[in-house]
């Protein structure tokens, strides 16, 4: 494959690409001068960035002086070139300038007081290539600040330092646009430096075959570059036909390999590499001779200019300053348009202050005759008329008329389904177009539009992927903070569960408050059941808790409060019962008691206290009871006169009673002072009865009772030889008889219910019964 | 006779077509993407949440459900237009409550910005990152990590001492334009 290209290149046979125009060359302005060196421009404008990526960072500030040669930016990465100063002299500002680029924008530049010495920094020159490794050779390259001098700027050092094997290196000296002739002139002036240039790439690349393609328009560089390569076997200058735009790197390409670069790929995946002849003699000036990138051959050129020339001229040079030394004609024409680059792909600059960079390879001044369209405010394009030269001169094979409508429609979906990324903004299109329609202006929109869409998606991308991170990192966090807090728990605990003495005691602490804090809240509830007056549910109630001291105190009470009440319930029917006879047992005792009057002084007295405290507790009791009592009373009342009345102990209980009054001093105290208390209540109640009852009852009773009293004193004769027993036959004659357990038990309830309903009506009439005790 | 004829070449065509179509869209399936994920792509990704929503994917997902599509403002009319293509919908001006402050300006992308001196290092707008573009922390001056920045307005709020302010991005060469204005474009009517 290789070889027959090789064989065909001999022959002089070339592939052709599709489209391409052949506009007026006019390079015979300056092709038949010679480079002109220029006198040193009072002041070099330099822009940080002159290529594509970014600036380096900055290593000079304002005042230093600086030599000719010495770095003033810093390269951090690959992309980054870094820039020299051209001669020597003094910073005096660093500061934002209009720049080469179409938009007109300003960027920072170091502004360079030239001081017209033109002092070198100290150079090392290298004049055998043999010593230096490759490596060395790529940090050189890289150090000199050198950047494709055909025009995209693309960093040399980084094309240079690919690896993988290339078949060909292509040397573009064809220079197809019009008007511009530097790398002509370059050529047939400096073409040993230029081979030179060439060995140095070829030491690193080791190619195949190296390809210098030059157009057929310039005979005498053809001519000088053979005479440097010849013997060469490896290098064959190629003379390509004349045909815009041959120079371009896909075109050329296919015109010499035949080989097509498909659309997204690079050259390097066809194994070849291409550079430019200007950069080639960069790379020998900085390899051999230590010498950066400071300068560049401009062609000044157009017919509007008196003298157009070939130009050496410093990086950082203003614009104004070459066209000073060219004469230019009507600089004072305010409309007179400066075009940077070629006629065909360069722009109109926005001042002619803006500098020379690296890139730039021809300033055009253009006189109206020649180029009208330069000169016109407005534009003078129509509307498409579908003639379709425009795809016959498109070297990409590209359909610039659909592109053009879907440029315009901002369609930009669709401009990528027509490649429009493959566009290379060579004008042919617009060149033939019979409309004048701009049509690599729409295309360069579109692309900028493009662009500037595919960052935004880039950047919404980031921003997802940040979004979606932070998300989970504040999951994560939470997370984290769950399990840290669980995991202190667990410690806590296992601290506390372990033996070690201040563990237990901080454990027995936190069980006494914990104990402290449930036995308040327990009295409390306990405190709220009591004022519902319902102790022995509350008991129930209660979950049962030993710790809770104060609830077992509440219970005991509430206990003994029942027990209480079971007492003065069993006490309640004797002394019901024995109420009704009170008056026949007074009567009764009554004799008794004058016949024993000493003895039974004492009795009474301590029966009375006796009977005292027993009412007290009582009366405590009740008062507990009191507001579920009334519901009952009313009931009670009733069955309770029922009741008490044809009780069948009755009189067992009277005789009893009375046997136990009636016995003398040795008979048992508890006896009698049972007795009396009993007497005392039985006393008290009807005190409170009779008060309450009307006269009418009150008489009633006390015939009953007289009716009752007859049998009993029958009996008490009879019965006095069995009064010992008296008193228990009393109690167990209560649960022989029939339906006395039962009753007995109800009525003493009610009894009781009742007394205590008494006694709180009879709180008035206390008085009274005292008196009559 | 003949139509019967008719009537079964007809048929038989019929059935064949039938069964093609049938196993072509079995056997060609295409698996298009779902619906959430390509709203998601055509949203900003701002996470500024001016929607209502808490971030671009729930809003997604929220126009897939129904919910209005003009309620994007980072995105503004572009967005509003290819969400409508996709749902194929109506295209709606946006919606009025969702447009911050004058219009005019909304079209400009901004970046949030901290005046350094102000800042007393409270974390908050730290807290209020959606994407995590500042840079601080407490009792520390904060900043913005410009190319990080969506310009979503979430920290301007939560400043105490309103040390954050939203700055337009400048132009620069990098995300300059060429103006069509420049070359004045007569229209032959």
């Amino acid at each position: 494959m290789v070889e027959s290209v090789i064989e065909r290149i001999t022959r002089g046979h070339f592939w052709d690409f599709h489209g391409g125009i052949h506009p007026p060359e006019q390079k015979f302005l300056t092709a038949s001068k010679p480079i002109k060196q220029l006198a040193l421009p009072k002041q070099l404008i330099i822009p940080l960035q002159q290529h594509i990526g970014r600036e380096g960072d900055l290593l000079v500030s304002i005042g230093d002086h600086v030599l000719k040669g010495q770095a003033l930016t810093l390269s951090t990465n690959l992309m980054v070139v870094p820039i020299h100063a051209p001669t020597s002299g003094t910073i005096s500002a660093i500061k934002t300038s209009i720049i080469a680029h179409p938009s007109g924008f300003s960027q920072l530049c170091i502004f360079l007081d030239v001081d017209g010495e033109d002092t070198w920094r100290k150079r090392k020159v290298c004049p055998d290539l043999e010593q230096l490794s490759n490596h060395e050779i790529i940090k050189k390259i890289a150090d000199a600040g050198i950047a494709g001098m055909g025009g995209a700027g693309f960093p040399t050092h980084i094309k240079v330092n690919s690896k993988p094997d290339i078949n060909f290196l292509i040397i573009n000296g064809a220079e197809c646009e019009p008007y511009i002739t530097a790398d002509d002139l370059l050529m047939m002036e400096q073409s040993d430096a230029i081979v030179d240039g060439i060995k140095i790439l070829d030491k690193l690349l080791s190619p195949a075959f190296i390809l210098i393609a030059i157009e057929d328009n310039k005979p005498k560089a053809i001519k000088a570059l053979q005479q440097a390569t010849a013997g060469i076997e490896k290098i064959k200058v190629c003379v390509v036909p004349t045909k815009y735009p041959a120079g371009g790197e896909k075109q050329l390409i296919q015109i010499l390999t035949g080989k097509e670069v498909t659309s997204g790929q690079l050259p390097i995946h066809a194994g070849i590499v291409m550079q430019n002849v200007a950069t080639c003699f960069a790379i020998n000036e900085a390899v051999r001779h230590d010498t950066p990138l400071i300068r560049r051959v401009v062609t000044v050129t157009g017919q509007a200019l008196d003298k157009p020339q070939n130009v050496w001229a410093l990086l950082g040079t203003p614009v104004n300053f070459l066209l000073e030394k060219c004469a230019v004609q009507a600089l004072e024409n305010e409309k007179q348009p400066v075009i940077m680059g070629g006629p065909m792909m360069g722009f109109s600059i926005a001042s002619e202050l803006v500098p020379i960079v690296k890139t730039s390879n021809c300033i055009l001044v253009p006189s109206k005759t020649e180029m009208p369209s330069a000169f016109e405010k407005e534009s003078n394009e129509v509307e498409c008329i579908r003639c379709g030269q425009c795809s016959d001169v498109c070297p990409s094979q590209l359909l610039p008329q659909e592109l053009q409508w879907s440029a315009k429609a901002k369609d930009y979906p669709q401009l990528e389904k027509l490649n429009l990324s493959d566009c290379i903004d060579c004008g042919a299109c617009a060149y033939v177009c019979p409309s004048q329609i701009p049509l690599v202006h729409y295309y360069r929109i579109a692309k900028a539009e493009i662009r500037q869409q595919q960052q935004l998606d880039l950047k919404a991308e980031k921003a997802k992927i940040r979004f979606e991170a932070r998300k989970l990192r504040l999951e994560k966090e939470k997370m984290a903070r769950q399990e840290k807090h669980k995991k202190a728990a667990a410690a806590r605990k296992a601290a506390m569960n372990k033996a070690t003495p201040e563990a237990t005691g901080a454990k027995s602490a936190v069980a006494a408050a914990l104990a402290r804090v449930k036995a308040k809240k327990a009295a409390s509830k306990s405190g709220s059941i009591d004022s519902q007056n319902k102790p022995v549910d509350a008991v129930v109630d209660e979950p049962v808790n030993e710790q809770k001291s104060q609830v077992a105190a509440a219970i005991a009470r509430a206990k003994a409060k029942k027990k209480l009440k079971q007492e003065a319930a069993l006490q309640a029917p004797k002394s019901d019962v024995l109420d009704k006879e009170n008056p026949a047992a007074v009567v009764a005792e009554q004799p008794a008691q004058a016949e024993k009057s000493s003895v039974d002084d004492k009795k009474t007295k301590i029966a009375a206290a006796i009977a005292k405290a027993k009412a007290k507790k009582l009366n405590a009791a009740s008062q507990s009871i009191v507001p579920i009592a009334p519901p009952i009373t009313a009931a009670a009342d009733k069955v309770a006169v029922e009741s008490s009345l044809p009780e069948d102990i009755s009189p067992k209980g009277i005789r009893s009673e009375k046997t136990s009054a009636e016995k003398p001093a040795n008979t048992d105290d508890k006896k009698t002072k049972i007795a009396a208390a009993i007497a005392k209540a039985k006393s008290k109640a009807l005190a409170k009865k009779s008060a309450q009852a009307s006269s009418l009852s009150a008489s009633a009773i006390v015939e009953e009772s007289v009716i009752v009293k007859v049998p009993v004193t029958e009996e008490e004769t009879m019965d006095s030889s069995a009064a010992p027993d008296a008193v228990n036959q009393s109690a167990e004659g209560e649960s022989k008889s029939g339906a006395a357990d039962k009753k007995a038990k109800i009525s003493a309830a009610i009894a009781k219910a009742k007394a205590k309903k008494k006694l709180k009506e009879s709180n008035k009439v206390d008085s009274n019964v005292t008196n009559k005790d | 006779m003949n139509i019967l004829l008719a009537i079964v070449v007809l048929g038989s065509i019929a059935a064949i077509f039938g069964a093609l179509l049938g196993f072509a869209s079995v056997r060609f399936k295409v698996d298009a993407d779902p619906i959430v994920d390509q709203l998601d792509a055509l949203l900003p990704q701002t996470q500024c949440g001016q929607c209502g929503y808490p971030g671009c994917k729930p809003y997604a997902q929220a126009v897939a459900d129904g919910e209005a599509i003009n309620k994007c403002a980072p995105g503004g009319e572009d967005t509003i237009k290819k969400i409508a293509d996709l749902m194929g919908v109506e295209v709606q001006p946006l919606d009025d409550s969702h447009v911050s402050g004058d219009a005019v300006q909304s079209n400009r992308p901004k970046v949030a910005f901290v005046i350094e001196e102000d800042c007393i290092g409270c974390t908050k707008c730290i807290q209020a990152c959606p994407v995590d573009a500042i840079i601080g922390a407490a009792k520390q001056m904060h900043t913005i990590i410009i190319d990080e920045c969506t310009g979503c307005d979430l920290c301007v709020a939560p400043c105490p001492v309103d040390c954050i302010e939203m700055r337009e991005v400048p132009d620069t060469i990098n995300n300059w334009q060429w103006d069509l204005t420049s070359i004045p474009v007569k229209q032959l009517d």
